[in-house]
């Protein structure tokens, strides 16, 4: 396709489909706890709200996980199908993490979810807490699997090779909990909950705009923006000490990020923004400040700095897309700190519901946690390049025997596939958050009506929820 | 060494493998069947029927991608992109059966579309299933530890003959699955399917298993000496025996036998495979011992996998139990 050999489609077809992917773990990881929260508090309580709020949410989560587990089958054979030379080398280590995933992660997680979705009437409230509380647990547990296999990636250790070529293990435990997997599993589940949080806090302030006396929304607003104050630190600590992490074990991928072009033998600047210049190995137009750099990373204003100059041509990272997704990362993480103080200060003036400004800029960050969720990843995986094996294997030497031509009708089939049936899921998503809570008021049960159909009043509540009135 | 752990593994992929066949059989089936069913009541007591459970049906078949990824790389490796086509195929129509189960009651004016959509999904992944299998039975090339084939060796007319008989196995699935499943007009309907299926059904197991053992000399030999002869003489009767169950169990109106004749079936042809293909994962040349990923690998799996899917059967059962019996046409959903 347009001169493109198998390697770059295949490349191409990896982050088209694992960038649709994480979206909506990203959202389903943190949803899946809110709801377990939401199913708990209603238990513990007996009120009304929580459980009217929970089933608001739930029919949200169904489309969105069913969403995630469709995209997840294609990820777990497009390793086979796309990247066979990978496959068979790093099957020893990472297949077996992988089957774990499956093993104590997503049968759990499928496993509960028809309770949790249609069997609340049929176990009782406490074991549809149970249920739902399994299926949080399941997506907890799948990031941490997958996390462990993409950090091994990244940062390989306690392995051997063996004459075949392959990798093999050597010590499970240096495998699984490899140097820079408690980093990256600590900054995704917060990434997760700070991205529900802020598609939660939008929602309910989408509603409150309308109508500030919405419980529903208010319950929503004010949980979401706890979570947000909460979190929102606490992601940028992560961040900052997962990037020292990075420093230590791919000094490539952090000169990239930086915009290191040089090094700096007295101290580093930190470069806030410019434009990378591939050809000239340089930042145009760079805005800068002297030494802080250094001190950000090695918390000595004059330590000296390595730059790509020290770094082999054909083992450097592309810089700009590590460069400016870094950058959208960061200030997204700056501005969701600035809405969470926002939120504190105006429900410390008892203001909270009532601060359309504040609505407006939290409806604004709605959708932004999926947006740093995405650039983060970009920096992750694109300043790993050229190896999908961190120093070890090349993306080069990793992929399938295929002709060109497969792989782009493959390409192009997802592309269509992913962008109808992910469209209209997304459709689908917006109109159930364009319902307040209050017309689930009354009949929490909403489901009769889904196989209904033999009393007339039945009737018109379905056509009407199809309406999504 | 003391214990066969590529044979320990090759078994459990068989069974992950069996149980996904099975159990998402009954559930692509329902697809399948899905613009036989008269009204839109009767899809939607149909969809209901399988909804809870088929996420974790599903689930199965990512574990043996993912198992034969941990335990059998190699074979991961070579099968993959040999059968490129029909696995992309099958993802596809995975999307859009799957997210038809929520998509489906999210929207009035499409609702057709996704009906047309889980149909259409359900036959697509059914037949790629089925294309695949036949594929792998015929044999696949292997030069360096890779697949050396070209992108349509897959394609054959035996192929072909698989994929359409997996289809028509599943329709039987599904449609003794809706009678043990349902009551009234659906449960009339799905019988009325259960029968052309199932006479399809065995035709279909008779003319694959004909032509098998002919593909190659190997699976001749396999055959048609030693302790299997015993084998190959047993299975035609107990499949008749099964296909004997299933129509008396039609005809006298039993709800459950049905759906249990036609598992049996399906359970006896896999063993069938299972008898083709041993010692190779790939055949004609790739054995299990080949393939399979070092002792340690298999060991840590292992250990895991003997805690977790005694565990996964029992919640599993359980989930079954919860939504057991006929059910309700006004029970709720949300
Ligand atoms: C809501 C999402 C979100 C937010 C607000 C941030 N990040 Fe992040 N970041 C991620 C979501 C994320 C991620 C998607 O979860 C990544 C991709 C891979 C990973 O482990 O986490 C990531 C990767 C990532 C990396 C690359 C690690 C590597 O692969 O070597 C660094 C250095 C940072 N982050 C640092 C930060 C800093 C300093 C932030 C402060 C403002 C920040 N992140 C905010
Ligand atoms: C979930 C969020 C993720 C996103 C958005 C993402 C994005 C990307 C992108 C953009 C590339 C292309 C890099 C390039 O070619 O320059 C890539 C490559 C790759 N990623 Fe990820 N990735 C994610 C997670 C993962 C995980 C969890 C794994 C492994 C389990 C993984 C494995 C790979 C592999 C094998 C490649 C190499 C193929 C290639 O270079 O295109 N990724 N990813
Ligand atoms: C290349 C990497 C990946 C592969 C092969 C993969 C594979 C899969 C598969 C097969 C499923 C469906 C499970 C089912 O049938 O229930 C799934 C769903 C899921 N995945 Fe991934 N995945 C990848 C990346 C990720 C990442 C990076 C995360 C999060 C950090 C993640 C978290 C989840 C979660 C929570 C689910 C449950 C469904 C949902 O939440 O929508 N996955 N994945």
């Amino acid at each position: 396709m347009f001169g493109f050999e198998a390697i770059d489609l295949a490349r191409f077809q990896f982050a088209f489909t694992i960038s649709f992917h994480i979206v909506f773990p990203a959202f389903s990881i943190g949803l899946a706890s809110y709801l377990a929260v939401l199913n708990g508090l209603h238990l513990l309580t007996g009120r009304d709200i929580y459980l009217r709020v929970f089933q608001y949410w739930k029919k949200i989560f169904a489309v969105a996980f069913g969403m995630g587990v469709v995209s997840g089958i294609v990820m777990s054979y497009q390793f086979g199908t796309n990247w066979s030379v990978f496959s068979d080398k790093t099957g020893p280590i990472l297949g077996p993490l992988m089957a774990y995933e499956v093993l104590s992660a997503f049968f759990l997680e499928a496993g509960f979810l028809g309770v949790m979705l249609f069997g609340r009437e049929r176990v009782g409230p406490g074991l549809h807490f149970l249920a739902t509380a399994m299926v949080a647990v399941g997506t907890l547990m799948s990031a941490t699997w997958i996390l462990s296999v993409n950090s091994w990636m990244q940062t390989p250790a306690g392995w051997a090779m063996n004459e075949a070529g392959q990798f093999v293990p050597e010590d499970w435990w240096q495998i699984v909990f490899n140097p820079s997997f408690p980093y990256r599993l600590v900054h995704m589940v917060l990434a997760a909950f700070l991205t529900t949080a802020l598609v939660v806090g939008a929602v309910g302030a989408w509603h409150l705009l309308r109508d500030s006396t919405d419980k529903g929304a208010r319950l929503m607003f004010s949980m979401a923006m706890w979570m947000i104050l909460g979190t929102a630190p606490l992601q940028i600590l992560a961040g900052d000490q997962h990037g020292l992490n990075t420093l230590k074990h791919q000094p490539a991928k952090v000169m990239a990020m930086e915009g290191h072009y040089d090094s700096h033998p007295e101290g580093a600047p930190l470069i806030l923004f410019g434009i990378p210049n591939a050809a000239e190995k340089r930042i145009d137009h760079a805005i800068e400040i002297p030494r802080l750099g250094s001190l950000i990373l090695l918390h000595d204003p004059n330590a000296p700095m390595a730059g790509l100059d020290t770094i082999d041509d054909d083992k450097e990272p592309p810089v700009a897309i590590v460069f400016w997704s870094f950058r959208v990362m960061v200030g997204l993480g700056l501005a969701m700190l600035g809405l969470a103080f926002w939120g504190a200060w105006q429900r410390w003036r008892g203001k909270l519901f009532v601060s359309d400004w504040l609505h407006r800029a939290a409806i604004a960050m709605g959708p932004m946690g999926f947006v740093a969720v995405l650039a983060g990843w970009i920096t992750t995986e694109v300043g790993r390049q050229p190896y999908t094996v961190y120093g070890l294997l090349r993306t080069a030497d990793s992929a399938s025997p295929l002709q060109a031509s497969a792989v782009t009708a493959s390409l192009l089939s997802f592309i269509v596939v992913y962008f109808i049936v992910f469209g209209m899921g997304t459709f689908y998503i917006l109109r159930l958050m364009g319902r307040p809570t209050q017309t689930t008021q009354g009949r929490l049960d909403e489901g009769p009506i889904r196989t209904a159909g033999t009393t007339p009043a039945a009737q018109t509540e379905k056509k009407e929820r199809q309406d999504g009135v | 060494m003391a214990f066969d752990l590529a044979f320990i593994w090759a078994g459990l992929i068989a069974f992950a493998v069996l149980a996904y066949v099975v159990l998402d059989g009954f559930d692509l089936g329902v697809g399948i069947l899905f613009p036989a069913l008269k009204d839109s009541r009767e899809k939607d007591l149909a969809m209901n029927s399988v909804a809870p459970v088929w996420d974790g049906n599903e689930t199965w078949l990512v574990l043996g991608g993912g198992g034969l990824f941990a335990v059998f790389p190699l074979a991961y490796a070579v099968v993959m992109p040999a059968l490129y086509a029909p696995i992309i195929a099958m993802l596809i129509g995975l999307i859009f059966r799957g997210v038809a189960f929520e998509y489906r009651w999210r929207t009035h004016r499409a609702q057709h579309f996704w009906d047309k959509a889980f149909f259409g999904g359900s036959v697509l992944a059914a037949f790629a299933q089925g294309v695949a299998l036949g594929a792998l039975v015929q044999g696949i090339e292997v030069e360096n530890r890779a697949y050396a084939g070209g992108n349509w060796d897959w394609l054959t007319p035996f192929s072909i003959l698989t994929g359409v008989a997996v289809v028509v196995g599943y329709a039987l699935l599904g449609a003794t699955w809706l009678m043990m499943k349902t009551e009234g007009a659906v449960n009339d309907h799905a019988r009325r399917l259960a029968w052309p299926t199932g006479i399809a059904t065995l035709g279909l197991i008779g003319a694959v298993s004909a032509i098998t053992p002919f593909l190659d000399n190997e699976y001749l030999s396999r055959w048609f000496s030693g302790w299997t002869m015993a084998f190959t003489g047993i299975v035609p009767l107990l499949i008749a025996g099964c296909g004997w169950l299933l129509f008396t169990g039609l005809k006298s109106g039993h709800d459950t036998r049905p759906f249990l004749a036609a598992l049996g079936m399906f359970v006896l042809s896999f063993a069938g495979i299972g008898i083709s293909f041993y010692p190779n994962i790939v055949p004609p040349s790739l054995t299990i011992w080949e393939a399979a990923a070092p002792d340690s690998s298999l060991w840590f799996v292992l250990v895991g996998a003997a805690v977790l899917i005694p565990m996964i059967l029992a919640y599993t059962a359980y989930a079954y139990w919860v939504f057991r019996g006929k059910i309700d046409p006004d029970e709720g959903y949300h």
